[in-house]
């Protein structure tokens, strides 16, 4: 993928939280040249408390958090970190992880993290990824795109609570292309849209998934008994 | 590039759907005159002619009623109609039944119109009644219900009650007709006619419908409950005829007529009986070719999923024995599996469509090692159709992981109603199912046939940057 994000034309600052130095090592290798990819690794960190110490102290544009994490794993460095994530141009999580597991998404989501992708992204896609993160846009893997597609589903049937909780045609089409491998450029191409478009059909989801939809996402929770 | 197959049709770039019209080349002519199965009264008559003749039931139904009424033509003209006139099913196109739905014939499955299972819970007594009346006639439950499934219960209940007094309606008219061909003189004559007239319907209702394959398969209990219903009525028809000679006062030569009757009988069953005979082996051989072939059809499927991929991959590692013999020994043991125990091969499945599809995906990722990224959506238990969707869905994998460059191949299922929707792309250098040889199976048959001869369908297009997708639908048998 050759987006125009992954020109440096810019830069974003990047802070990589894991628990394993082979791959922060291999991460900043593939994303870390900043003359190419525009990537400024400002800092990294291998649990939760120094996660939080070097992203309060670093302040970079976009976290890439692991969700399995010594010291109460990412969603407790969200949940720390509540201060930097609040303000405007603040700081951004991505979250980065092998676990497919729906628990761990919808977790990082929950908490506030702008989007999640899978640990087999190639380098160019995760500077992709990164920008938009940076830009305030969210990006979903296909597997998170399956996940709150299921977690919608089961509301499809009764109009349970006002419209921002469900997800317009167009949206639940944006996840299913996502959900089917389709990079966000191609989205667009095959809906007749623009990538901005998609972008803000993508954003609009998390912030529905984020917000209104807590008890639908309680009770789906509850009956694949994740909590 | 991958360009639309013309063999299926597939729409290369539209959405989903909107091409069933020309995938159907068995289609029914919709002009010609059928009764209608579904939504009739008695034999479907009035139906079928108001929708061919493009007029309202009602208007039909009216006009045999007025006609009734000028010395019992409506009767005759409807008796007339019922005994010529064909049921609109169309043969069974194995597999898909047609059935009628907004007003005309559509294939069962085809375009997610397919006939609901009886829904015991919403039919009232009358319903029950009226199912006895039928059921004595027709020999099998009506299916009235299968055909408007989404009807609300007074709704359905009214039709009960209309079909009912239908079928009272036309055992009065009958008598009264009669009453009024033979006035008080001839009075007696009522009953063995009408007997003859039950025995007839008996006979005619059974062999009504396009059940006669049916009929003739038939096992058991329903087999011998057809033979009593034909044999009851030709009982009927045989006692009408005698009482009617006893009657007319020449009782007394039944026995020569009874005689002539059988001299007959035995001659034109000489002459024809070679024919009929013919017909029947012509119809049987026709039957198990057509059987045969879609079996073979199938197996060919099979092989070239299991042994054909497995013998490529034992060209490509002949340098390495233990691996050759470790695939040599695991196909034989799953085609022995599949050729000799093929309920033991169904039982070790997994029951519902996550579970399986998981299990495929582990597999074509273990033996062609290439990372598959599944996504799936809802869930649903496994039934035939699936099945052979889950195979074909399989052997799109296949595909993807031997030609689609090694990089991630992406699976996504979903589960939407009734339609289960699966979805296998790479990011290879995509092909043209135009250019592949008719000898290479893959594409064809494993994939777009399999899904055919199961009632789905199967499209394969280029993906909007670089690479191949394949999309697969197939509508679930039935409710869970």
């Amino acid at each position: 993928m050759t987006d125009a994000e992954s020109v440096p034309d810019r830069t974003a600052r990047v802070v990589l939280v894991d628990d394993h130095r082979m791959f922060r090592t291999g991460v900043r290798a593939e994303i870390g040249r900043t003359e190419v990819t525009g990537i400024d690794v400002v800092g990294e960190a291998d649990d939760v408390e120094s996660a939080v110490r070097v992203v309060a102290e670093t302040r970079p544009d976009v976290v890439l958090l692991d969700v399995h994490l010594p010291g109460g794993g990412g969603v407790e460095v969200l949940r720390r970190s509540t201060a930097v994530m609040g303000e405007p141009g603040g700081v951004k999580f991505l979250a980065l992880s092998v676990s497919d597991a729906a628990d761990d998404v919808i977790g990082v989501i929950r908490g506030g993290a702008r989007g999640y992708v899978t640990k087999t992204i190639t380098g160019a896609d995760l500077v992709g990824a990164i920008f938009r993160i940076a830009d305030g846009d969210a990006v979903f893997s296909p597997r998170l795109a399956g996940f709150v597609l299921d977690a919608f589903a089961a509301t499809d049937t009764p109009p349970v609570d006002e419209d921002l909780d469900r997800l317009t045609q167009r949206e639940r089409e944006v996840l299913r292309l996502i959900a089917r491998g389709y990079a966000y450029k191609e989205i667009a191409k095959q809906l007749f849209i623009s990538v901005k478009t998609v972008e803000s059909h993508v954003s609009a989801v998390l912030r529905k998934l984020q917000l209104s939809n807590r008890h639908e996402l309680t009770r789906w929770a509850t009956a694949r008994r994740l909590v | 590039m991958a360009s639309p197959d013309p063999v299926t049709s597939t729409g290369a770039d539209g959405p989903a759907g909107g091409d069933t019209a020309a995938e159907q080349p068995d289609r029914p002519p919709f002009r010609k005159l059928y009764r209608s199965p579904h939504s009739r009264m008695l034999g479907g008559v009035a139906h079928g002619l108001a929708v061919h003749l493009g007029l309202p039931v009602t208007w039909v139904r009216a006009a045999f009623v007025l006609l009734f009424f000028a010395n019992g033509i409506g009767v005759l003209l409807y008796a007339a109609f019922w005994f010529v006139v064909p049921i609109g099913i169309g043969e069974p196109a194995l597999g898909s039944e047609w059935v009628w739905a907004g007003g005309q014939f559509v294939p069962a499955g085809a375009s997610g119109v397919t006939p609901e299972p009886l829904r015991k819970g919403r039919r009232g007594r009358l319903g029950r009644l009226r199912d006895l009346l039928q059921g004595t006639f027709q020999g099998e439950p009506v299916i009235a219900e299968q055909a408007v499934p989404g009807e609300p219960p007074a709704a359905a209940s009214r039709r009960n009650a209309g079909q009912l007094a239908a079928l009272l309606m036309l055992v009065v008219g009958v008598m009264w007709l009669l009453n009024a061909l033979h006035l008080q003189s001839s009075q007696p004559y009522a009953w063995p006619l009408l007997a003859i007239g039950v025995g007839v319907a008996l006979v005619w209702r059974q062999a009504d419908d396009s059940r006669w394959a049916r009929w003739f398969g038939l096992t058991g209990g329903r087999r011998r409950s057809a033979v009593a219903r034909v044999g009851a009525g030709v009982l009927l028809v045989a006692a009408g005829i005698v009482g009617f000679l006893i009657l007319q006062g020449t009782g007394s030569a039944v026995g020569s007529v009874v005689e002539a009757s059988l001299a007959v009988l035995a001659g034109v069953l000489v002459l024809t009986g070679p024919y009929a005979l013919r017909m029947w082996q012509d119809l049987g051989a026709e039957r198990t070719a057509r059987i045969r072939a879609q079996e073979r059809a199938e197996i060919a499927a099979h092989i070239h999923d299991s042994v054909l991929h497995t013998l490529t991959l034992i060209q490509r590692r002949a340098e390495d024995p233990k691996e050759v013999q470790r695939l040599a020994r695991a196909q034989e043991r799953e085609l022995r599996l599949w050729l000799y125990r093929p309920e033991a091969a169904a039982e070790a499945a997994p029951d519902t469509l996550a579970e399986r599809i998981r299990e495929v995906v582990a597999e074509v990722e273990d033996r062609h090692g290439v990372p598959i990224e599944l996504v799936c959506v809802g869930d649903c238990p496994m039934d035939e159709r699936i099945a052979a969707q889950m195979q074909a869905a399989r052997e799109a994998m296949v595909n993807a992981a031997k030609y689609g460059g090694g990089a991630p191949v992406q699976v996504y299922a979903e589960v939407e109603g009734r339609t289960v929707l699966v979805f296998v792309r790479d990011h290879g250098p995509g092909f043209d199912p135009d250019t592949v040889p008719e000898d290479r199976m893959g594409v064809r048959e494993s994939i777009i046939g399999r899904m055919k001869r199961h009632g789905g369908t199967a499209r394969v297009r280029p993906a909007p940057d670089g690479g191949t997708e394949v999309e697969l639908e197939m509508e679930r048998a039935a409710d869970d």
